[in-house]
């Protein structure tokens, strides 16, 4: 039996029209699929199309050319299938950490009980119970993000688009979710596409990673993770091939040779 | 217990408060006799308060406060729904906002007291001019602050919505609506203390109720304490509008940490 795809892109193209002047082309052909319960990582330089690709999954935006499928059906506008996270927590400061969990399953109509059961398994999955009447001012970046997490998977996605989701956290605070979303998107079985500049975590969440060019935006390679215990990204850390993959990927991003590429940029900047 | 500073400070600062107010009382019953300040210029504490409890028997000044706090309070709540209102349309439709900016410029730059005069011509010796000047000066301050914080909701709180399949309506009133209350609230403590400037001043230009024409009567009669009584209802009047504002506020905003709440000044 084949693999179910979950998640995929055709031909997807994405041209902007550049605020009147001409247009620029953000995406250029893109193609890939993602299997059930696959995660795949999506780096590359900024400003390559990463979110334009993952707002085209999420139906936020229509691509010039191609399209996205999830779950067999092709994306025309925000649908039940997905969920997106963005590395701001967008919590609603007026809600309770309950309540801001509940918040798409509200909107998309889910009745209130059921609702409530599965905002509450997921609170105490990621240790937030005792905080679920609390206001986000209230807690800590990483209790911001994970409630952030449990509001994405409330509302029950087959696939979950994650935009840079811990960027904004620091360092120790950031393993520590990417151990609790490992953990959780092996336990509810989801498959996810992640954006992300950090090799490390990439090679450390992924089974797979896709690396971008610069605009226009292409896929130019396709990295499989061959590491055990995708659950358990801090014990992959320490796995002696993840230096290599981390190494591929910055020769791929041509990593290195940039630096020489920005010396004029920032002379010129200088003499202004 | 690292409340106990915080708490500290907030009794010296109204002991300080309490003692200044004895030190304002004080000065004002004996300072103009020291200064040689004649009665007629400023009359002193006890003056004041034999010709407020006259007024109470004499000159129904009860009756001219709630008068007053009618025309103030139905001015303030229709001045800040439309304002509300038209915030809320102006902030979701760019190209009204564009047509209709100069206009609202331009009403909000005249002086919109001296509009009483012409509604009291259109209108005659009612409370109607009075609260309609009230409804003009609330009406700005509250929908400048909801027009842009609707147009300043975080794109990204939008697009969260919309992926969530948040139809138009879903995402105004969960996502825009709450997100202008703060905004909102600060329009409307400003228009709290306005209302009372547009009653008072309609008041003035003309009839024969209301504290602004007990002011105006005291003026015609030369009779100082009258006025300073009116002028001291005038501000309990508008104290205890701009308080409402504030309890309103913490009720509403209770979500916001306290620090960023208005305090009772």
């Amino acid at each position: 039996m084949p693999p179910t795809v979950r998640l995929e892109y055709r031909d997807v193209t994405m041209q902007f029209a550049g605020g009147g002047q001409k247009a620029f082309t953000a995406v250029s052909e893109v193609s890939f699929s993602m299997r059930d319960r696959e995660i795949v990582s999506l780096i590359g330089p900024s400003g390559c199309g990463k979110s334009t690709l993952l707002n085209i999954g999420a139906g936020l935006l229509a691509p010039s050319a191609g399209a996205a499928f999830v779950d067999g059906e092709r994306v025309t506008g925000p649908n039940a299938h997905v969920a997106i996270m963005l590395q701001k927590d967008l919590l609603l400061p007026w809600r309770t950490v309950m309540e801001n969990v509940l918040f798409g399953a509200e909107i998309q109509g889910v009745a209130r009980d059921e609702r409530r059961a599965r905002a509450q398994a997921l609170l105490a999955a990621f240790n937030l119970t005792e905080f679920a009447g609390h206001y986000p001012y209230q807690l800590s970046g990483g209790m911001r993000q994970r409630a952030a997490l449990a509001r994405t998977l409330a509302v029950d996605p087959s696939v979950l688009l994650l935009d840079e989701p811990f960027s904004a956290v620091d360092a120790q605070t950031r393993m520590v979710l990417q151990r609790d979303l490992a953990l959780t998107l092996q336990r509810e079985r989801k498959t996810a596409l992640l954006i992300t500049h950090d090799l490390l975590e990439a090679v450390t969440l992924s089974d797979r990673v896709l690396v971008m060019s610069r605009r226009p935006g292409r896929i130019i390679d396709e990295i499989e993770i061959a590491l055990p215990e995708r659950d358990n990204p801090l014990a992959r850390r320490q796995d002696a091939k993840v230096q290599g993959y981390v190494a591929r990927l910055m020769d791929r991003l041509d990593i290195g040779s940039t630096a020489d590429r920005s010396a004029p940029r920032a002379a010129g900047q200088d003499s202004v | 217990m690292t409340l106990a500073p915080a708490n500290v400070l907030v009794r010296r600062g109204a002991a300080a408060s309490a003692s200044l107010l004895v030190v304002f009382l004080v000065a004002w019953q004996w300072g103009p006799g020291w200064l040689g300040i004649p009665t007629f210029i400023v009359p002193p504490l006890s003056m004041v308060a034999d010709e407020a409890l006259r007024m109470w028997q004499v000159n129904h000044l009860l009756l001219h406060t709630g008068v007053t706090a009618g025309e103030v309070l139905a001015g303030f709540l229709i001045g800040s729904l439309m304002g509300a209102i038209f915030g809320y349309l102006l902030g979701m439709s760019p190209t009204a906002e564009v047509a209709l900016s100069p206009y609202i410029l331009a009403l909000q730059i005249a002086p919109k007291v001296a509009f009483a005069p012409l509604f009291i011509l259109w209108m005659g010796f009612t409370v109607y001019p009075k609260i309609l000047v009230a409804v003009l000066i609330v009406f700005f301050p509250v929908m400048v602050n909801v027009l842009t914080a609707v147009r300043t909701v975080d794109p990204d709180l939008v697009n969260l919505a919309r992926a969530f399949k948040a139809t138009r309506a879903q995402i105004f009133w969960k996502v825009e609506f709450p997100s202008s209350l703060p905004p909102m609230f600060a329009g409307l403590r400003i228009g709290s203390t306005l209302a009372v400037v547009g009653v008072v001043v309609g008041e003035l230009v003309g009839g024969n109720a209301g504290l602004g024409y007990l002011l105006s009567f005291g003026e015609g009669q030369a009779n100082t304490p009258m006025v300073f009584v009116s002028i001291l209802m005038l501000t309990l009047v508008g104290s205890v509008a701009y308080v409402a504002v504030i309890l309103a506020e913490r009720r509403v905003l209770h979500y916001m940490p306290a620090r960023m709440r208005a305090t009772l000044q």
